[in-house]
């Protein structure tokens, strides 16, 4: 905890810690009702690479947009989501974020410039270069995030949209969280490069190798390649490498993992991790650590259960917004 | 009283014409394709556009299909209102996530809260020598995919009214252009005005059979009318010109009229839209035929380049004359 720890400040430092744990505690939450057969679908849990969403949503402006994976409930909660609406998305009900048409998947919140998690790998990429391409037109200063993972960066939608930003200089900036695992299939075998931030020298603009469990280091990256956005200095791809604490999906025991390798990433946990050098820098105690704890997990236990009773959307809604306004032969609606 | 003389431009005036009154109206309407810019487009649909707004406007793009609808989904998120050019409609399925998935169904997958107001402009149509890669009509694959909507206008007239309708529509909007059309001359009035989406119209009244067509079919069931009346046969044609939403209503009326219907694309027959036409009239309006729907469709083959086979494949009016005529002799 270097110069950023400082500009921080302790409040702040704090903050940060309390988003990594109310990540870890809605994914948890997530994980044991899922287990216990009580929510339907599936669900991709971003347990581990809290830091990465932690860090980045730290540094932006309230009117910046993200645009975010199927592994995005941890970037919704840092962006200030509401935990309450985004169970009742889980369960498919009437009070979540898409009136429980999207589920985990698919989560938008508009009210924090929040353009959709994505259940197509890649789709982000694209998604948010638009947005960055929006932010430059209008010259509003504003940047635009997008959210994905190593698997992405093989998908031919990445290079066009990171050529496309790089000879339109947009204000984009490309979190890509390194999991190591595209699905089953291990970075080793889907590309031949060590960093796959290098793919950025192929479009010109930087790339940067960040350790994606730390919060501060993710936080100081972030921070850079947003201020060189908004001073219209183009994008920027940061690979934040980072581990995935359970499989590609809840139910994937991901066997497929060199047990070493996981236990050495568990012991590099970013949570605990920085919860130590905040009690060795005398910015909290560990009593005071435990205690947002309890309190995220009372808040948690409150909004699952939110989402448990909220109720399902009447089936009138199966045909509703599929347009906008209600055109006339077809067999869909809009919402008259 | 001024004399106001009819004007006559032709469908690619026409087009760019509501390009540019729409981009005069809104700034934050924005187009990019590939060479729609410098070059002035591939066809030069988007030379005058250009010159008017220039390059922050009308942004050339890479050859980068994916990229220029994905970021227009993006961008229309994020509140602009992209008309994007894809060269030919042969190249849509580059872009089948960016479209299919993405512009289609944000709207309803995110509970109504995201709008996304794009109008893919495209190319579609053989007749050129182009071939088996710039020569298709891939309407009905546009047409199978809730949240779209599919608009194919026959003249300069409706292409003008229906493009400034799609424009200030605020669905993805997939607005197909035959290629050609694109010379093709009318009467246009010179300001703005709206052909409402999903309305057909009839080209010409008729009494025997209605001849349900789109697009440049529009031109060869006209062309097939004029021959039937000179054998007693009274034609109708009804240009559907918007597919999805369908204007089953016109249809259904028209058939109710006639007693027999005949359709007609130049897409490959199977799976085609055509089907979904026939069993609309088979649904509702079977009472009232007289005889069976027919359709008059392209063979279910790639487009071939030779010219002697391209023009095999393609169906104009003395295959739609024949088809209506069999319809007689049953």
């Amino acid at each position: 905890m270097g110069s950023v720890g400082e500009q921080v400040g302790s409040a702040g430092l704090i903050e940060l810690y309390r988003c990594m744990v109310r990540i870890r505690s809605f994914e948890e939450h997530a994980h044991k009702t899922f287990l216990k057969g009580g929510m339907p679908g599936f669900l991709h849990l971003y347990s581990g690479e809290e830091a990465i969403a932690a860090g980045v949503m730290d540094v932006l402006a309230p009117d910046d947009y993200i645009v975010t994976s199927h592994r995005g409930h941890g970037h919704l909660l840092a962006r200030g989501g509401d935990p309450k609406r985004m169970f009742a998305e889980l369960y498919g009900r009437v009070d979540g974020y898409c009136r429980g048409k999207g589920g985990s998947m698919h989560i938008a919140d508009m009210g924090h410039g929040m353009l959709g998690a994505n259940g197509i790998v890649g789709a982000a990429v694209n998604i948010g270069t638009g947005a960055a391409f929006a932010c430059k037109y209008r010259g509003d200063r504003r940047v635009s995030v997008a959210f994905f993972g190593d698997g992405s960066t093989n998908r031919g939608t990445f290079h066009e949209a990171l050529n496309l930003a790089a000879i339109w200089e947009l204000p984009a900036i490309y979190i890509l969280e390194n999991n190591h695992y595209g699905v089953a299939n291990p970075q080793s075998d889907h590309t031949k490069l060590k960093d796959l931030a290098d793919r950025a020298a192929a479009y010109g603009f930087p790339g940067v190798v960040v350790d994606g469990n730390d919060v501060l280091a993710v936080r100081a990256a972030a921070a850079e390649a947003v201020e060189r956005a908004r001073q219209g200095g183009g994008p920027t791809l940061i690979e934040a490498k980072t581990w995935r604490h359970w499989g590609h999906f809840i139910g994937d025991s991901a066997k497929y993992r060199d047990p070493v390798e996981h236990q050495s990433w568990l012991d590099r946990d970013p949570i605990p991790a920085f919860g130590k050098v905040l009690v060795a820098k005398g910015v909290a105690t560990e009593a005071e650590l435990q205690a947002i704890g309890e309190e995220v997990e009372a808040e948690m236990d409150a909004a699952i259960e939110y989402g448990r009773q909220s109720p399902f959307p009447d089936v009138s809604e199966l045909t509703m917004d599929v347009y906008v306004g209600d055109p006339q032969g077809t067999s869909a609606g809009g919402r008259s | 009283m001024t004399d106001i003389k009819p004007r006559t431009i032709n469908y690619m005036q026409a087009v760019a014409e509501a390009l540019i009154l729409e981009m005069r109206r809104d700034p934050d309407i924005y187009i990019a394709g590939e060479d729609v810019g410098k070059f002035g487009g591939s066809f030069g649909v988007t030379g005058p556009v250009y010159k008017e707004f220039g390059a922050t406007r009308v942004l050339d793009t890479p050859i980068s299909e994916t990229a220029i609808i994905g970021t227009a989904v993006g961008a229309a998120a994020a509140g602009l209102r992209p008309v994007v050019e894809i060269l030919f409609v042969d190249f849509l399925p580059i872009a089948g996530d960016e479209l299919f998935n993405q512009a289609a169904k944000i709207h309803y997958m995110f509970g109504g809260q995201v709008d996304c107001p794009i109008v893919v402009r495209t190319a579609m149509g053989a007749g050129i020598g182009a071939a088996a890669h710039h020569s298709q009509s891939l309407e009905a694959l546009v047409c199978h995919i809730p949240g779209l909507i599919t608009i194919a206008p026959a003249t300069p007239y409706d292409a003008k009214g229906l493009l400034i309708a799609a424009i200030r529509d605020n669905n993805p909007v997939v607005f197909l252009e035959h290629k050609l059309l694109y010379a093709a001359k009318g009467e246009v009035p010179e300001g703005d005005y709206v052909i409402p989406i999903g309305k057909a119209d009839v080209k010409r009244e008729g009494a025997d059979v209605t001849l349900i067509c789109y697009s440049a079919m529009v031109r060869q069931c006209l062309a097939s009318a004029e021959a039937l009346a000179a054998e007693g046969i009274s034609a109708e044609v009804l240009d559907l010109r918007t597919l999805v939403p369908l204007d089953k209503e016109a249809i259904l009326a028209s058939v109710r009229k006639t007693g027999r219907a005949v359709i007609v694309h130049e897409a490959c027959q199977t799976g085609g839209f055509g089907g979904e036409i026939a069993a609309v009239i088979a649904d509702q309006a079977f009472g009232s035929l007289k005889a069976p729907v027919k359709r008059v469709a392209g063979p279910d083959t790639p487009v071939p380049f030779s010219p002697a086979l391209e023009a095999e494949f393609i169906v104009n009016a003395e295959k739609i004359t024949a088809a209506v005529k069999a319809l007689f002799a049953e």
